[in-house]
């Protein structure tokens, strides 16, 4: 596809403040949630789930449970006896059903469908499990050391050097240039550690579904997720069957952040139904999501960084190492490559290490990896620019990312926002307002690649002149209001002529899951070029009426018309007409539009943050918080400012209470959200949004996605503000107020 | 499980009595966690919110008493029991969100027997007694002997209190209760602290009292006589504060460590004091 | 095991079910009445996704049980709007973009509107705090104090 796309236009629709289609369903409670579908004679599913951290299972024994009461099936990993053609998919069943191990304390080893809920735990308790338990490791600088027990073996990569334990699965470095000559240049070094806790996406609804599937191998499967085209070819994968014969819908989603890009109870609840023979729903308890789903990597990364006087970055070095919990993920070569982003750096080398441990995969969280990359870099930036007497946001300004910058993990940059947003930073108010005792600001900026991947939209028109879209993507934040805007745009009819709907997969082509912060980008360019569609098939219907060439018809304001005095005199066909004899001018009408969507524009934003740190408790407030991110255009500007203030929001939860717990034992200490504190109301002041528009050349309205880049900068944005309010550089997230007033006292 | 709505204090005790795995449902907002979560497995839930008076919050001899249905936002929402207790109150009114507070009780956060329960300080430092019903009929216990571990009571077999009882507040007397928390709400208190205190007329110090929570097995009394005989100066709060962090025996946890938690005893004391005394002196004046 | 028998009313209607006596007021709503509005996300209480009134004060439908609701009255979010007619709330949080996924939203929706039944002109750290038990994950909160506050200014200026 082009990279070229970019159109300057004046806009109707787009960029207006439009109520969301969906709205209704949402402050009504009609709009059906995973867990809000029946069917008749549903059987309901729970799973049995692992006490230990690390343990063989020696045996299963079902019998008791399989002949109680109300029981209707019992499954252990043995009844999945197909082998799933992909690597991926393979540890994605190891995850949702154990092997031969149980690799984390929640880790499923058998499920149960039984009439009630009642009869379900009853047969779980009746299920009898011989574990041997064996040592764990939770922490990832522990899990790489040589001598750490081991999860798996023989999956170590070649790119790992000698020395390191098995659970070290892969090393990736990036960067350029002669980091050592570059730090002989510098006239100031800087160099720390930090480490970051695991964190949860926190999405307030549970994983949940229902499935009904036959011995005939066909099945429905309705379900929360980001990606039903994922659940469909990963469910058909792991039950041996073809991807055709399993129709997934989605249900309105509450709440993924990356979470939802993998499935959990899925194939164990359309294995509990083809072996009852009847519909299977399951639902996850909050504890079960907290030890069983999600959670982000934890991370231990070392940052060097090296300065001339007059502030221009010479050197930096980077070693990211991430746990991902007890399979593969590519986390820490995301940090590696995201960290240095926003700097146009002579000399880099940037690591990454991804390394198992005793802890549940991890999912995809917003920027995944970028977070804790950013937190690290930034901080150190931040020390740097300090040690000179540079203001951080000039500091930033001098060695920031521009258009034909090399960027840290190889390409060359495009148009870029980074600047626009640390130059609107610093112009702001913000910057300059006064600071009272105990308080302190911080900046920090950050990066997401964004993405667009397999994308298909179809648009149909009606007799009368409205519009059905048909999506294939989750609706997360408001997409089918921004996909019914683009498509009113483009064909120019009324945004309310327009209604989106997210088709299940038996009803439109592969669609890539609604991450990556893509769907606005991808899914907006598939509906731009599906409205065009449907205008060229118009513009011949017009012609044909006329008895003119299709080339001598041009399409303003939702109309077909003339394209000059010599095209001849005819009044404009409406969209409205044409649809009305569409059946007597050759048939219905229907654009659309099929691809793997390149040209997603990487996304820039810059934070400020005031806090407050009481000294004799090390409590943190947040007084002020401004978000400054390149959306390149704005097409639902509130959906847009609830994008960068949702991710500022989450990234303060990260910065300063939320952690995962464990315990000497290896299991989960804070399964719930009495104790994995995510933030609430009270906790926070309003989020400022300042949205940017520096127009991405791969989009014809100039759209960048808006979704991940807003959680990059708080973590180092917030741990800057702190250290200046308290006087001593936090390295260690969360900063929860023991470990903020330990810091002051040993200060 | 069973589920019973004796309408009679004698009824409740015969239930309780005749099934020792029965449990009584005031508010409900710890039970139902455990029960849902299946950590606990009764045989039976004993609702006492429809036996007459166990909603009332009635005057006693100048004290008040609090049936033990009683949600702590009724609590909130009575003037006379805000105005002699501000901070027995405002203790239990941080219990839980807004949606918790129209179910949970005073009563039940006391059996509930967490070390961490925010309306159990206040409740101690002012002397509060719990009338227990049981088998041989009705006894009143010092609300700091109704816990005695983490999940334990001293309620016998067949017991259960019907109500909590403040007695007269003295003249020129006031507390104050605070906890430290990782957020602004929702959370389980790190350390909690209430202090009681009575002035003369000239505003010194009589009588101090002292309670501290989440940093024992059970919430724990401390001398507080570092404030008696002054004006709640700088230098008898922090000896305040030195007997309070002296005083704690906090556990590492989840929540906070035990250096932490002794700092923050301290802290919370020298804080809450200096509340009271305002208090006590405004209701002086 | 036998069950229970419970007549009440929800949303102004009388009904009646039978409930297990572990059967929370969440389970009810949700699986016998088919009132999906109200949310299972945590059933601790820590979230406030479930969130309904009982005779008129706010509880967590899943801290409460179902057969305690004898005689009583319930209201969710099913019964806020009159017929077609939105609750101004309703009505603001979707003109305002006060919801992103939504799953919050029901709990928040019922939080906020007794909130403003009795307290017409609350400041912006009281909305705060009154909601501070309806966790949000998607907006960060800004959009729905906002829309809460301005609704409230709206049926001040309409009374």
């Amino acid at each position: 596809m082009a990279k070229d796309e970019f159109e300057k236009r004046e806009f109707k629709v787009v960029g207006t403040r439009v109520a969301r289609p969906d709205g209704l369903d949402k402050v009504t409670g009609r709009a059906r949630y995973g867990a809000d579908m029946s069917a008749p004679g549903m059987l309901v599913g729970y799973c049995l789930r692992s006490p230990h951290a690390h343990a063989r299972i020696k045996s299963i024994d079902t019998s008791e449970a399989e002949a109680m009461a109300g029981v209707k099936a019992v499954i252990t990993r043995a009844d999945f006896t197909n082998v799933p053609a992909s690597d991926g998919t393979r540890d994605i069943l190891d995850n949702v059903m154990a092997n031969d191990k149980a690799l984390y304390d929640g880790h499923t080893v058998a499920a149960v469908a039984a009439t009630s809920r009642s009869a379900a735990k009853a047969a779980l308790k009746a299920i009898k499990v011989d574990y041997e338990v064996l040592p764990h490791v939770t922490d990832v600088d522990a899990a790489m050391l040589p001598g750490a027990p081991e999860l798996h073996q023989g999956r170590q990569q070649e790119s790992v050097p000698e020395g390191f334990s098995q659970n070290v699965l892969a090393r990736s470095q990036y960067g350029h240039g002669d980091v050592d000559a570059g730090f002989a240049q510098a006239d100031v070094i800087i160099e720390r550690s930090f480490k970051t806790a695991a964190t949860h996406q926190g999405y307030i609804e549970p994983h949940a579904c229902l499935a009904t599937m036959g011995n005939d191998n066909q099945g429905d499967l309705f379900c929360c997720t980001q990606g039903h085209y994922m659940v469909r070819n990963t469910c058909a994968d792991i039950l041996g069957m073809e991807s055709g014969r399993l129709r997934v819908t989605a249900s309105e989603i509450g709440g993924g952040f990356g979470g939802k890009t993998t499935v959990f109870l899925e194939p164990v609840a359309l294995m509990l139904s083809k072996k009852s023979g009847k519909p299977v729903k399951m639902t996850m308890s909050r504890d079960e999501v907290m030890r069983a789903s999600g959670p982000t990597a934890s991370t231990s990364i070392d940052i060097k960084i090296g300065t001339t006087r007059d502030g221009v970055i010479t050197a930096a070095t980077g070693e990211f190492r991430y746990q991902s919990g007890c399979f593969y993920a590519m986390n820490g070569a995301l940090g590696a490559m995201c960290g240095f982003a926003p700097y146009d750096l002579e000399n880099l080398k940037s690591v990454g290490w991804e390394v198992t441990t005793n802890r549940p995969k991890a999912a995809a969280y917003r920027a995944p990896g970028a977070p804790m990359a950013a937190f690290a870099v930034e901080s150190v930036v931040d020390e740097v620019a300090k040690e000179i007497g540079m203001d951080p946001i000039d500091f930033r300004l001098k060695n920031a990312a521009d258009e034909g910058t090399k960027s840290a993990y190889g390409p060359t940059y495009p148009a870029i926002g980074l600047r626009a947003t640390l130059e609107a930073a610093k112009a702001h108010p913000h910057w300059s307002a006064p600071l009272g005792k105990n308080q302190g600001r911080g900046v920090g900026c950050g990066f997401w690649f964004n993405f667009g991947g397999d994308t298909c939209v179809s648009l149909m028109l009606n007799p009368d002149g409205t519009v059905s879209l048909s999506e294939g993507n989750p609706d997360i934040g408001g997409s089918r209001a921004s996909m019914s805007m683009m498509a009113a745009e483009e064909l120019g009819v009324p945004y309310e002529n327009v209604r989106t709907i997210v088709a299940d997969t038996a009803s439109l082509g592969q669609n890539e899951v609604t991450d990556g912060s893509r769907v606005t980008f991808a899914v907006g360019l598939a509906t731009i070029k599906a409205a065009r569609h449907a205008i060229e098939i118009m513009k011949a219907r017009a012609a044909a009426t006329w008895g003119i060439d299709a080339e001598a018809v041009e399409w303003v304001d939702g109309a077909a018309q003339p394209a000059g005095p010599n095209a001849g005199k005819f009044p404009p066909l409406t969209v409205k007409e044409i649809a009305a004899t569409m059946s007597n001018t050759g048939g219905p009408i229907a654009g659309h539009f099929e691809a793997n969507a390149e040209g997603a524009g990487v996304s820039f934003g810059t934070h400020i943050c005031d806090t407050e740190v009481d000294p004799e408790t090390g409590a943190v407030k947040i007084l002020r918080y401004t978000v400054f991110q390149d959306a390149g255009k704005a097409v639902h500007p509130d959906y847009v400012e609830g994008q960068l203030q949702g991710g500022a929001v989450q990234g303060i939860g990260w910065a300063l209470n939320e952690e995962y717990i464990y315990g000497e034992d290896g299991t989960l200490q804070n399964a719930g959200y009495l104790d994995y504190r995510i933030p609430v109301a009270s906790d926070l002041p309003m989020i400022e949004p300042v949205i940017l528009e520096i127009p991405n050349p791969g989009h014809p309205y100039g759209v960048r996605g808006v979704g991940e880049t807003g959680i990059v900068p708080p973590l180092a944005t917030i741990a800057n503000a702190v250290s200046r309010a308290a006087g001593v550089r936090m390295t260690s997230l969360p900063m929860s107020p023991p470990k903020v007033l330990a810091a002051i006292k040993a200060n | 499980m069973k589920f019973e709505t004796p309408h009679s204090v004698d009824d409740a005790v015969a239930i309780l009595r005749a099934d020792p795995e029965a449990r009584v449902l005031a508010g409900g907002t710890d039970l139902l966690v455990r029960l849902r979560a299946g950590h606990i497995s009764p045989s039976a839930v004993v609702d006492i919110k429809r036996i007459p008076g166990m909603r009332d919050i009635s005057q006693e001899d100048g004290g008040w008493r609090i049936g033990a249905g009683v949600s702590c936002a009724e609590m909130g929402e009575h003037a006379g029991l805000k105005a002699a207790y501000p901070g027995v109150v405002e203790g239990a009114e941080l219990i839980g969100s807004t949606q918790v507070q129209g179910r949970c009780t005073m009563a039940g956060n006391l059996c509930n027997a967490g070390p961490a329960g925010d309306s159990v300080p206040a409740m101690v430092a002012a002397q509060a007694t719990a009338r227990v019903a049981g088998p041989n009929g009705t006894r009143d216990v010092a609300v700091f002997d109704i816990p005695t571990a983490p999940g334990q009571t001293s309620l016998a077999e067949g017991e259960f209190i019907t109500s909590i009882f403040l007695p007269a507040p003295p003249a020129h007397s006031s507390d104050a209760y605070l906890r430290f928390i990782p957020r602004t709400e929702m959370d389980i208190a790190v350390v909690g602290c209430a202090v009681n205190l009575t002035l003369d007329a000239a505003g010194t110090v009589t009588s101090a009292s002292m309670s501290l929570g989440a940093v024992g097995p059970k919430v724990k009394q401390v001398d507080a006589s570092a404030l008696v005989g002054t004006i709640c100066d700088d230098a008898a709060v922090e000896a305040l504060a030195a007997a309070a962090t002296a005083a704690a025996t906090p556990i590492d946890d989840k929540r906070g460590t035990i250096a932490f938690r002794k700092d923050v005893s301290g802290v919370l004391a020298k804080r809450a004091a200096r509340i009271a005394y305002i208090r006590a002196k405004g209701a002086s004046s | 095991m036998s069950r229970i028998h419970v007549t009440t009313t929800v949303n102004g209607d009388a009904v009646d079910y039978l409930c297990e006596a572990d059967d929370t007021l969440l389970d009810v709503l949700r699986d016998q009445l088919d009132l999906t509005g109200s949310k299972e996300g945590c059933a601790s209480g820590d979230c406030g996704a479930c969130t309904v009134e009982l005779d008129g004060r706010l509880v967590c439908s899943c801290l409460v049980l179902g057969a305690e609701a004898e005689g009583r009255t319930v209201e969710t979010i099913e019964g806020m709007a009159n017929g077609d007619v939105l609750h101004p709330l309703q009505k603001n949080f979707i003109e305002k973009a006060a919801l992103q996924c939504g799953v919050c939203t029901p709990g928040i929706l019922v939080a906020a509107k007794n909130l403003l039944d009795h307290t017409p002109d609350p400041s912006e750290e009281e909305v705060r705090y009154w909601l501070a038990g309806n966790l949000c994950r998607c907006t960060g909160y800004d959009k729905i104090i906002r829309a809460v506050l301005d609704t409230a200014a709206e049926m001040r200026g309409a009374a």
